[in-house]
């Protein structure tokens, strides 16, 4: 049982949902039930990861290897380490959250939605234990169907476009990642004589930069799309407003760390000299910096509450991205933790619009105000959501936001300077959005007697604060977990690096003499 | 060569699946005749365990492989899968064909005689090692296609599409007959191990303009049959006209002989020429590919989507073909058998929610299907997914191989063109998800009826052919990969 611990998390979802299949469509109350267990029981088979993980040793753990298509070196490999540790536990609990915020607010074709969500969660998890590059791709693309669904069936007035943009686009970005991998998966072959996709393996690889260079913009294409990065990200703002909230809240937690786990996972380890690469590393800083900005300043103007969370998160994202390609320690374990904390600030933000939103159907913020008066408990969450999110040291945002801070500042003092106002950008949409929407006198008459927080509404904040909180008060088992792994990458990425320039160097040397 | 005028016991059991097939066609036709009204549902039994019958048969004959009549037919791997292949796809057709015909009051033994013709012609593509051969295996197939794709002659849009097929389709035969000719004037020669030889010999002395110009004919004639650019257009407005289980029948069986057909021609004999066939092919693929995802994102009609969309499909395979390479030639192969299930489950809910008189093909008419009968909807969703090429379905692992294949042979911008063109189609592909999902039934669309037999049937084997092609491809693609090589 132990030895298959990860295909039991992988795959209860998956099992959940073939039971779900057979129950009677018109028993909804039998379907809730089922996928909230199936749910819970997810999370609960994950705790055991958490609980025998290691965090001082090397490599993978939970690893598990199976032949799958022998005749084109496909394995199902799958394992963990603490970078997927981390964003597998996210998945699972926010996975029982999302479902369980559903069970009021969805009401129709409650089989096929909670069909969806399971089957996403076996996508999401299998993307993020996935060391076969090939069965990465298939929990990849897997994932866009279920989301596809969730956001064009149960989704708002302009639910069809953003589903099926969301769909191509990152359908696109996928196909063009699948041809990178095919280059690395046949260059292995020419090297080493022998087919196949783990990932293990096709680090051995020893690439010319210019191949590298290649592949690195194939793979930068699936991943940046899917983070998504600026120019990348319009499709973002259109699927997260139109999804319905638990959607969100899954889209913005779980789905957008598939692309910055990809660079992590993929592009670094793999490509380590183009990773390196001055022009790469240039492009990626100002697309990540334009990003942190751009979306901080678009936030400020807009008018929709949603949307506001929605392009918050290209700004947070940004400063994942930021953090990966300062290539060191801090930078990359920043990275992942604040893709923890988005995952879990930007979840309980999006779960505030919705909480309004079944109240009122409106998301204008012009339609608040003074909300504070109508229903206190629920102004209390939102501040502290609010403030997670904007970065207040003890709440979980500022040690993300910090250390991808510092490490931008070793990697280049420029790069943490035009970072820094994209905090402040961000601590100024949340406040005046705050403001606007909770403060002052209520002036709109049908928010007079809006009912406060349930008690499922506080079942579902409840957890979420108290992780947010134990992050920014005590972070240093997740830097524990991380240190092993984020250390391997950077060490692999500058080893190589240096290695090459050092023997171009010699080369050069040689030949001047 | 040894030419005896008497064929042995052996090389009569190489080509039993063809014979199977044409005494089950004659025995159907002959049933029709002396059957009463209401024993017909007994001719659809017997057209079904006679193409069985064939399929378990060209499995048997090929333990003991080898060539029949004098090298005119070749038992092998190749032959086998595509044997096989033809052979389950009448199977499809025949259960989605029951209920229709049963509706449309043109329930006839003639028709699933034409079936088995057709599908002996195409048993006889796939085994044929001559071009003479290849050509009667041809016009058996297309004639009794042709009268198929007018079979209920009352309807014009029927009479159309067949009058259509027929005048084209003779065309491109005689195209490929001349380009035989020309081969034989050329060579001296109309077998393909032969023609292989001779190509490969310089001391032969080929005159390379006439067999460029035999192999363009020749080109032509495939590329007609393939549904391929510049001669496709024939395929929207025949698989629109015909009914609904004809067109599905015409987007398979005959479309995955042809290809052997193409496979056996390029493989077999035209290898050794590949420099020229190469810019010509990886035109025709890109080509093929535009043309049916650009025109499908236009259409509202769903026969007509599906036609465009057989055509981006013949596309894709045209690369695996373009790659000249055992891995692409498997490629297509595994293509195929993914394709003949997904499309045929695609067509088949089609047939079903077009209705009496095939009224609801319309995009609208598909409008809120997953309220309407959520099971069919479901079904149809998963096919399209398969089309689309999402994992866990044949249709990925079908265009991986390809695109793999592609790579494999230095084919880099026409693997990004074609995989760029995949996420085109998902656009189409969709575009019938959403109707189904995401939109209300429209006012009056009533409560359908439960399916038939036949339908449920082949539905639940293209649905268990789409997942266990998607999950465990090595099933068919090994096969495949070890039968590809035998071509040369």
């Amino acid at each position: 049982m132990s030895e298959n611990l990860l295909s039991i998390v992988l795959f209860t979802p998956l099992a959940g949902l073939l039971v779900l299949l057979f129950l009677p469509r018109e028993n909804t109350k039998l379907i809730r039930w089922w996928a909230n267990l199936t749910a819970a029981a997810g999370f609960l088979a994950s705790l055991p990861l958490l609980l025998r993980f290691d965090r001082a040793a090397d490599g993978y753990q939970f690893v598990e290897k199976r032949e799958w298509i022998p005749s084109l070196g496909v394995s199902y490999f799958i394992g963990i380490d603490g970078i997927s540790l981390l964003l597998v536990m996210l998945t699972t609990a926010m996975g029982l959250i999302a479902i369980f915020y559903s069970w009021d607010v969805i009401r129709t074709r409650e089989k096929e939605y909670y069909a969806m969500f399971l089957l996403q969660q076996t996508g999401m998890i299998g993307v993020f234990v996935s060391l076969d590059f090939l069965l990465f791709y298939v929990f990849w693309e897997l994932v866009l169907v279920p989301m596809y669904f969730i956001i064009g069936v149960w989704g708002g007035p302009r639910k069809l476009y953003a589903a099926i943009k969301f769909f191509l686009y990152t359908l696109a970005g996928g196909v063009l990642m699948l041809l990178g991998i095919l280059t690395l998966y046949f260059q292995y072959a020419a090297q080493y004589g022998r087919y196949t996709f783990e990932i293990t393996e096709l680090m051995k690889l020893n690439l010319p930069l210019g191949m590298q260079q290649w592949v690195f913009w194939a793979f930068f294409l699936g991943f940046a799309i899917k983070v998504p990065m600026f120019p990348f990200h319009t499709w973002l703002p259109d699927a997260h407003t139109e999804a319905p909230t638990a959607g969100s809240v899954i889209l913005a937690a779980v789905l957008l760390k598939m692309g910055t786990y990809g660079f992590i996972r993929f592009s670094l380890p793999l490509l380590p000299r183009a990773s390196a690469d001055q022009t790469i590393v240039t492009v990626l800083i100002v697309l990540s910096l334009i990003g942190i900005l751009y979306g901080a300043l678009v936030s400020l103007m807009q008018q929709d509450w949603k949307k506001l969370v929605a392009y918050s998160s290209v700004s947070h994202l940004g400063f994942c991205t930021l953090g990966i390609f300062a290539l060191n320690e801090a930078g990359i374990a920043g990275s992942v933790i604040q893709q923890l904390n988005h995952g879990i600030s930007t979840g309980m933000l999006f779960l505030i619009v919705g909480v309004i939103y079944e109240r009122r159907h409106t998301r204008m913020i012009a339609e608040y105000g003074g909300l504070a008066h109508v229903m206190p408990n629920y102004a209390i969450v939102f501040a502290f959501a609010m403030l997670s999110s904007a970065g207040l040291p003890l709440l979980n945002g500022f040690v993300g936001e910090f250390t991808i801070l510092q490490g931008a500042f070793q990697a280049s003092k420029w790069w943490a300077a035009l970072a820094v106002p994209g905090v402040v950008f961000g601590a100024a949409y949340l406040l005046w959005l705050y403001q606007r929407t909770m403060l002052g006198e209520v002036t709109n008459e049908k928010n007079k007697g809006l009912p406060d927080l349930s008690w499922r509404e506080w079942a579902v904040f409840v957890p979420l604060m108290i992780w947010a909180l134990t992050i920014g008060v005590y972070p240093k088992p997740y830097f524990e977990i991380l240190e092993k792994p984020v250390a391997q990458i950077v060490h692999r990425v500058h080893q190589t690096s240096t290695a090459v320039a050092q023997a171009d160097g010699t080369a050069r040397e040689a030949i001047s003499r | 060569m040894s030419v005896s005028s008497i064929p042995s016991a052996q090389e009569i059991v190489r080509f039993a699946p063809e014979i199977a097939l044409s005494l089950g066609g004659t025995f159907v036709m002959l049933g029709e005749a002396g059957l009463k009204n209401g024993s017909r549902a007994r001719l659809a039994v017997m057209a079904f365990l006679t193409l069985l019958a064939a399929a378990v048969l060209a499995v048997f004959v090929a333990a003991d492989p080898g060539t029949a009549f004098s090298n005119l037919l070749v038992v092998d791997g190749f032959s086998t899968f595509f044997r096989v292949l033809v052979c389950a796809a009448g199977m499809l057709v025949v259960l989605i064909s029951t209920n229709y015909l049963r509706v449309e009051g043109h329930d006839s033994g003639e028709y699933y005689a034409l079936i088995l013709f057709s599908v002996a012609g195409q048993c006889l593509m796939a085994a044929s090692n001559e071009l003479i051969m290849l050509f009667i295996g041809l016009e058996c197939s297309s004639i009794a296609s042709y009268v198929l794709a007018g079979y209920l002659r009352d309807d014009r849009r029927n009479n159309e599409a067949a009058l259509k097929y027929f005048l084209l389709g003779s065309f491109a035969s005689a195209f490929f007959l001349y380009g035989v000719a020309w081969l034989w004037g050329a060579l001296g020669t109309t077998n393909l191990s032969e023609v292989r030889r001779l190509l490969l010999d310089p001391s032969a002395g080929v005159d390379a303009t006439m067999t460029a110009a035999a192999a363009a004919l020749l080109l032509v004639g495939l590329a007609f049959k393939v549904s391929a650019a510049p001669f496709q257009m024939w395929a929207p407005d025949v698989y629109q006209g015909a009914p609904a289980p004809v067109a599905a029948f015409l987007s398979v069986g005959p479309k995955a002989a042809a290809f052997a057909m193409f496979l056996r021609i390029l493989m077999t004999a035209f290898v050794p020429a590949r420099g020229q066939w190469e810019p010509v092919l990886w035109t025709v693929a890109l080509a093929t590919m535009v043309i049916g995802n650009f025109a499908a994102l236009h259409q509202t009609n769903v026969k007509r989507l599906l036609a465009y969309s057989s055509i981006a499909h013949a596309g894709y395979i045209l690369v695996a073909l373009t790659a000249m390479s055992d891995t692409g030639a498997a490629a297509a192969m595994f293509y195929l058998a993914a394709y003949t299930f997904m499309n045929i489950g695609a067509f088949a809910v089609v047939t079903y929610v077009a209705g009496r008189g095939e009224r609801h093909v319309e995009l609208m008419d598909f409008s809120g299907l997953s309220r309407r009968s959520p099971a069919m909807a479901a079904v149809l969703s998963i096919f399209l997914l398969s089309l689309t090429g999402v994992p866990l379905t044949a249709g990925f692992f079908g265009k991986f191989y390809i695109f793999k294949a592609a790579l494999d042979a230095d084919l880099v911008w026409l693997a990004v063109l074609g995989l760029l063109n995949s996420a085109v189609a998902a656009y189409y592909y969709l575009r019938i998800i959403v109707m189904m999902y995401m939109h209300e039934p429209s006012a009056g669309a009533g409560a359908l009826p439960s399916p038939g037999v036949g339908i449920r049937w082949a539905l639940a084997a293209s649905v268990a052919g789409t997942f266990v092609l998607g999950v465990a491809p090595s099933l068919v693609l090994d096969f495949a990969t070890a039968s590809a090589p035998l071509l040369r």
